[in-house]
């Protein structure tokens, strides 16, 4: 495991933010962390940074602990935390040729790194005239110019349009595929997590609700039967009356959840023999953007 | 001690486009060459001026104006200027998880704010005495050849640095905490307004606030006559109660704000 914590814990003030967490993140994965928008993604990567100091718990990093390795484990990890930190009245050369400096990196590396991130031809340019996808890829050229063997990205593509977004889950992907790197990445859009993470793990309220690989998290997911009928409301409670569970009810769908092929056909038959026309009847795999807002949506306790 | 090299050089990269960094070269630079257009074109009314006096006259201008006030204001700057950089584009998350110690982030910070002020005040010693030669060759009607003043010089402004670790450390601690320019800036200029009162007041344990530290440094400096017949000499008493008291505060309040900075969660 690149991380591994147990029980990590850490509120503010009085507020827990982070509850009892305990995070597996194998080598050569891209670790999607999702959560909603205040759900303690943030504060868990600057536990895993040692920017927060835990309250309870342990954390280790290649099989470390911070107490006695924290410069060994950070010369092994890139990261971007919220807004890219970057030095406004420096051009963008400049805020990576400072990195290198403290780094003791060549300079090379640092035209390296504004080609891979296509910000060459503004490399002479102060960072504050950036747009913030210019930032945010600046942010990301800063996380990758050590050659770190972890990557820590809080929301990298926050503020990039979808040819940048393509250009860094593609970068992700390869990064990993071909460098053999760790990448930890939170998010909070599911869709964006489904096209590269290998594993997943969702937190919200400050515990984590699901861990795993990501065909763990769509085989938890039960299939259901999606029907498109004129009078939804109606089929749904001939339907419910007959016994079958309908999950979810819409002007053109409704959705019951599957057993067999052979129910599926009774339940059109159901349908039909009652009068309501059947458009179309087939088995769907429970959307994964819904199937995140049902396990997110559970009331605080 | 890599990490602390680094990271110094690191603060001289970044900032040497800022406003802390000029104002450490600009300030002496704009004061000397003004007080010295002041004396080149006044200058028949110092004509008969013995060396001695020329040289006070023109060292004093340029302390008072100095000294005094501006010393206390920069030195408030700096310690603001060094971290504002972190503030401003939101780098301390940054800084603190390189593989760099924090040691050495935090007092390679500190030197820099330290080593501007020993530049800036270093310029004022050159300038002071090279504008004085300089004048004296240009005018020889005044009569700077006559007398060297620059070993006391160099002994004011070494006790004048001195006296501003007091309120560096206390200024850099201030501003490390709080990002807000307002807060140590106010907390330094009603400290440094204080320090003036207590200066003027003269009262017996103004040598206990820091902020007063500057205007002490520049009170006893007249020259006496050491020996009979020998030409009068500055004497300069570098270590007074005032900055030893200075200096245990610079070393108390950067001891205290290393623990502080170690246990700061970043937010």
């Amino acid at each position: 495991m690149v991380i591994q914590t147990n029980g990590l814990t850490f509120s503010f003030g009085s507020q827990p933010v982070v509850k009892s967490l305990s995070l597996q993140v194998p080598e050569g994965s891209i670790y999607g962390f999702l959560g909603p928008n205040g759900a303690g993604k943030t504060t868990t990567i600057k536990l895993l940074l040692n920017l927060l100091k835990s309250q309870a718990g342990d954390i280790k990093i290649f099989g470390l602990d911070y107490e006695h390795h924290r410069e060994e484990i950070l010369s092994q990890i890139g990261s971007l935390i919220e807004q890219p930190a970057i030095y406004g009245h420096l051009t963008g050369r400049e805020n990576l040729l400072n990195r290198a400096l403290l780094l003791q990196l060549p300079e090379s590396r640092v035209d390296e790194m504004l080609k891979l991130v296509r910000l060459s031809q503004f490399a002479q340019r102060k960072a504050s005239n950036y747009s913030l996808g210019m930032k945010q890829r600046l942010g990301i050229a800063l996380a990758l110019l050590s050659d770190p063997k972890l990557l820590l990205l809080d929301e990298p593509t926050n503020g990039l349009d979808p040819n940048g977004i393509i250009e860094i889950r593609e970068l992700l992907i390869r990064l990993v595929k071909e460098h053999k790197k760790t990448v930890f990445i939170s998010s909070h859009l599911l869709a964006e997590m489904e096209r590269m993470a290998t594993h997943v793990g969702i937190i919200n309220y400050g515990e984590l609700l699901f861990q795993g690989e990501i065909k763990d998290l769509q085989s938890i997911s039960a299939p259901l039967v999606r029907i498109e009928t004129a009078n939804t409301v109606d089929a749904a409670n001939l339907l419910t009356k007959n016994g079958y569970a309908v999950t979810d009810v819409t002007d053109d769908h409704l959705f019951v959840a599957w057993q067999s092929k052979q129910q599926t056909a009774e339940i059109n038959h159901l349908l039909n023999q009652h009068g309501y026309a059947v458009y179309s009847i087939h088995k769907v795999q429970k959307d994964l953007e819904k199937l995140f807002l049902d396990i997110t949506q559970t009331p605080a306790k | 001690m890599k990490g602390f090299i680094l990271s110094l050089r690191s603060e001289f990269y970044k900032s040497r486009k800022t406003l802390g960094f000029w104002a450490a070269i600009l300030l002496p630079l704009i004061i000397c060459l003004l007080v010295s257009a002041g004396f080149y074109v006044k200058s028949a009314k110092m004509v008969n001026m013995p060396g001695l006096l020329v040289w006070m006259a023109f060292s004093r201008a340029i302390l008072n104006v100095m000294g005094s006030l501006l010393l206390p204001i920069f030195v408030i700057i700096v310690g603001y200027s060094v971290n504002s950089i972190e503030h401003k584009a939101d780098t301390w998350k940054t800084l603190f998880s390189l593989p760099i110690s924090k040691w050495s982030v935090y007092s390679a910070k500190y030197a820099y704010a330290l080593l501007l002020v020993f530049i800036c005040l270093l310029l004022f010693l050159g300038l002071t005495v090279g504008l004085g030669n300089l004048l004296g060759i240009l005018k020889p009607e005044l009569k700077f050849s006559e007398y060297s003043m620059s070993k006391a010089l160099t002994q004011v402004y070494f006790k004048l640095f001195l006296s501003s670790l007091g309120i560096l450390s206390i200024q850099f601690l201030l501003s490390l905490l709080w990002s807000d320019f307002l807060k140590p800036m106010g907390v330094g200029f009603v400290c440094t307004i204080i320090g003036v009162i207590l200066g003027v007041t003269n009262w017996e344990y103004t040598y206990l606030f820091p902020y007063s530290h500057q205007m002490m440094a520049l009170r006893n400096m007249m020259p006496r006559i050491k020996g009979r017949g020998t030409a009068p000499e500055f004497v300069i008493d570098i270590f007074t109660k005032d900055v030893y008291v200075g200096l245990g505060i610079a070393v108390v309040v950067f001891i205290a704000g290393f623990f502080i900075v170690q246990r700061k969660s970043i937010k």
